[in-house]
């Protein structure tokens, strides 16, 4: 049999070739519980918290934002604790980022007031002259959009609609963003 | 001249035409992004914000310039290779127009902010879907063209391509698994540390299957044409091609190095990405070894200069990469710019320096007429290499100085740099110095797509159809 005379047979082994290590190293993590971790510790989203984090999403912050603390020193006394599989395990995408333009936000949520994110993310500039950061002002004049949110809360299995319901009324994006970033850092039950 | 038959040539105009448009769109964002990191106030509303653009430039040149150049060029290579015309041409035509409609919508929707968020794969799941069928298409047209060959034997080109088909498959659907909520909104099957897991399982064999697979067909095949010299060793690129679509699956988790991501996963990523060294420079070495005798054609020949410093930026790359998989210096690297310039020495050394390449080669042979200026394409050849260089050294530079200054402690333990702002200005130099590589390379790239429509212009009307 000449592999490179017959294109199918070709096609075939190749594509044995590349599912081997695909295998080994995705399906195994997947479905062997190698990343399983009990969620019975993890404070689920709330709906305003989830739609904070699809603002996030859709501004696109993580092109800019990492959320994962590295367990080397000189990071955790940057950022606070390494991250474990805990914080991110009810992530549905994750958002660790790949480029820290600006700094890591997988604790954020502990070093400021809320009050600070809404003047930060209305003019980064009025802090930090030079900060880079794009402004968001328009966050702020922007209803929430909630036609989804009982939806978005069923597809992901978090409880809805709580007690929190009622947290959607007349919030505009930047609430929701920023009741997102004050949650992170605080995804395990027991952390301040 | 008479107008050549055999071959059907209309998809792979149409596809060459169209990746050179969306590559100048994708280079322009390029430069306002690299902008809008030392001028925040480029940031015009919503649509213009860093956040959105970053996508659509990555976006563009993947899917808009990277993809349909492969489409083209192959083609034509399977006709070539197998001495016989394109099956389903009709269909081929089809595929062009409603790729670039869907080229079109895909950049709207990401403008308005529609994304996934993970890398390379933000588009949403309706063009997801639109994606995969047009892969599919794609996909029976080549292998259609390849089943009906005249010629017995496929040639290692071939391969690659049929490796992209497969490659690119697998991956892509594997990553965008979702349920959807809305039209233009859904939700990763996978959830934190799988997520991570599968999309850099993706991500990195973005690199395999699109920057890696795609040049390399090209490669191997106008590296021959344009020395006129064989190519060095088969039996190395049989090696060669076997051994790198096996290991780079396994190296997707060097991106996740110091993550949460269990330990094993990073260390078995890691040796793989070491020993993918082998399989990346048999193809360096055949590169070299066909030119044995040949150098002098650096000079006179600029078809040459192209693959060869493309090659070479490969043979720079495959080293460079593998370094940054190792912990120690992934501590020192990861997250900082210095992985912008490991990117771009790729993707503006290798990727278009080798399409470029194959493009000049195709056209003239398309359009039955000859390279309209070869000066004009040494004048690109010299733009591009120092544009570059630019970029890449300097986001180099920048890259372990700021990895230095988050480091940096005090004798008393605690951090040098305790606002991350203080690592964020000295950034700003280096950033002004890659916009003006950024500007050095499109203007090169502007004279290379002036040169190929001086080409198509001057050609027989009859091949112009
Ligand atoms: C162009 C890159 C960029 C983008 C995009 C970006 N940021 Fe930032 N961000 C920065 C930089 C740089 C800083 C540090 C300087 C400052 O505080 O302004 C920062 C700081 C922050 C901080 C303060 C962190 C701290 O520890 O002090 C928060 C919170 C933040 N950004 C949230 C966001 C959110 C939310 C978004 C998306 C809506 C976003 N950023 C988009 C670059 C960016
Ligand atoms: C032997 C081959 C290669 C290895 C082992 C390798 C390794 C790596 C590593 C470890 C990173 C992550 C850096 C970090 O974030 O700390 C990276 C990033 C990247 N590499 Fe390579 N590389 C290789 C070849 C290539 C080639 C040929 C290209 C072609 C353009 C390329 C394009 C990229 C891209 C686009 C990224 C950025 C991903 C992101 O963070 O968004 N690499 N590479
Ligand atoms: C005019 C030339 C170019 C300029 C000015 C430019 C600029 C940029 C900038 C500013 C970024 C963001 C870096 C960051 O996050 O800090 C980026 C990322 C990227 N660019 Fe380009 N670019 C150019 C050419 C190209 C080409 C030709 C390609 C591909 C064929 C490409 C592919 C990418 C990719 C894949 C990334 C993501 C890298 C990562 O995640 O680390 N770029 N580019």
């Amino acid at each position: 049999m000449n592999v490179d005379k017959n294109p199918v047979i070709f096609i075939i082994l190749a594509a044995i070739t590349i599912l081997v290590g695909t295998l080994i190293t995705t399906f195994i993590p997947l479905f062997a519980g190698i990343t399983a971790v009990s969620t019975e510790n993890i404070r689920p989203y709330t709906a305003l918290e989830l739609e904070g984090r699809d603002i996030y999403i859709r501004e696109g912050c993580n092109n800019c934002h990492t959320q994962t603390v590295r367990p080397l020193p000189f990071e955790t006394a940057r950022y606070g604790s390494y991250s474990e599989l805990e914080d991110s395990a009810i992530d549905r995408p994750h958002l660790w980022g790949s480029k820290r333009t600006g700094p890591d936000l997988a604790r954020v949520g502990t070093k400021y007031p809320a009050q600070w994110h809404y003047m930060h993310m209305k003019s980064p500039q009025s802090m930090y002259k030079r900060s880079n950061m794009p402004p968001y002002p328009w966050l702020g004049d922007r209803k929430l959009d909630t036609r989804y949110t009982a939806k978005k809360m069923k597809v992901l299995d978090y409880p809805f609609p709580g007690k929190d319901a009622k947290d959607l009324d007349g919030k505009t994006e930047m609430d929701a963003l920023v009741s997102y970033l004050m949650r992170l850092g605080k995804e395990v039950k027991g952390t301040p | 001249m008479p107008v050549d038959t055999t071959y059907d040539y209309r998809a792979v105009k149409g596809f060459a035409l169209s990746s050179l448009f969306w590559a100048v769109v994708g280079l322009l964002v390029g430069i306002l992004i690299s902008l809008q990191l030392v001028y925040p106030q480029l940031n015009f509303g919503p649509w213009l914000s860093y956040g959105r653009l970053r996508p659509i430039h990555t976006n563009a040149l993947i899917y808009g310039f990277t993809v349909p150049a492969a489409f083209s060029i192959f083609f034509f290579l399977v006709q070539r290779l197998g001495r016989t015309t394109l099956a389903f041409p009709g269909t081929a035509r089809v595929l062009l127009w409603v790729f670039n409609a869907a080229i079109a919508l895909a950049a709207l929707s990401l403008f308005a902010g529609m994304s996934q968020s993970k890398e390379y794969s933000e588009l949403e799941w309706p063009f997801d879907i639109g994606v995969v069928v047009l892969w599919v298409v794609f996909a029976i047209i080549i292998i259609g063209t390849i089943v009906r060959r005249k010629e017995e034997q496929m040639y290692v080109s071939l391969w690659y391509i049929l490796a992209t088909i497969v490659g690119v498959a697998i991956v892509y659907i594997g990553n965008n698994l979702a349920v959807p909520v809305s039209l233009f909104k859904s939700y990763s099957v996978y959830a934190g540390a799988n997520d991570a897991n599968v999309q850099w399982w993706f991500g990195h064999n973005a690199v395999a299957f699109v920057f890696t697979t795609i040049p390399l067909a090209v490669f191997y095949y106008i590296l021959p044409k344009s020395t006129n010299a064989p190519l060095y060793s088969h039996r190395l690129s049989i090696i060669g091609f076997w051994s790198l679509i096996f290991a780079y699956l396994w190296t997707g988790a060097h991106h996740l190095i110091y993550t949460p991501l269990p330990d094993w996963i990073q260390t078995v990523a890691i040796a793989f990405s070491i020993f993918l060294i082998a399989p990346s420079w048999a193809s360096v070495i055949n590169g070299y070894g066909t030119m044995k005798g040949e150098w002098g054609q650096m000079r006179s020949n600029y078809l040459v200069k192209f693959i060869i410093l493309g090659i070479t930026f490969y043979g720079l790359q495959t080293l460079q990469g593998p370094s940054q998989a190792i912990r120690a210096f992934s501590a020192l690297i990861h997250y900082t710019d210095w992985v912008p310039g490991h990117v771009h020495m790729g993707t503006m050394g290798w990727v278009t320096m080798t399409l470029s390449a194959g493009f000049y080669y195709i056209f003239p042979k398309i359009y039955n007429t000859e390279l309209y200026s070869i000066k004009l394409a040494n004048l690109h050849f010299w733009l591009v290499l120092v544009g570059q260089l630019i970029y890449s050294v300097t986001m180099w530079i920048t890259g372990i100085a700021q990895g230095a200054m988050w480091q940096a402690t005090n004798a008393d333990g605690s951090l040098k740099y305790s606002n991350f702002f203080e690592t964020l200005t000295p950034n700003f130099p280096f950033w002004n110095m890659r916009t003006l590589g950024g500007i050095i390379f499109l203007s090169g790239f502007i004279v290379f797509v002036y040169n190929i429509i001086q080409t198509v212009r001057k050609a027989p009307a009859a091949a112009r159809a």
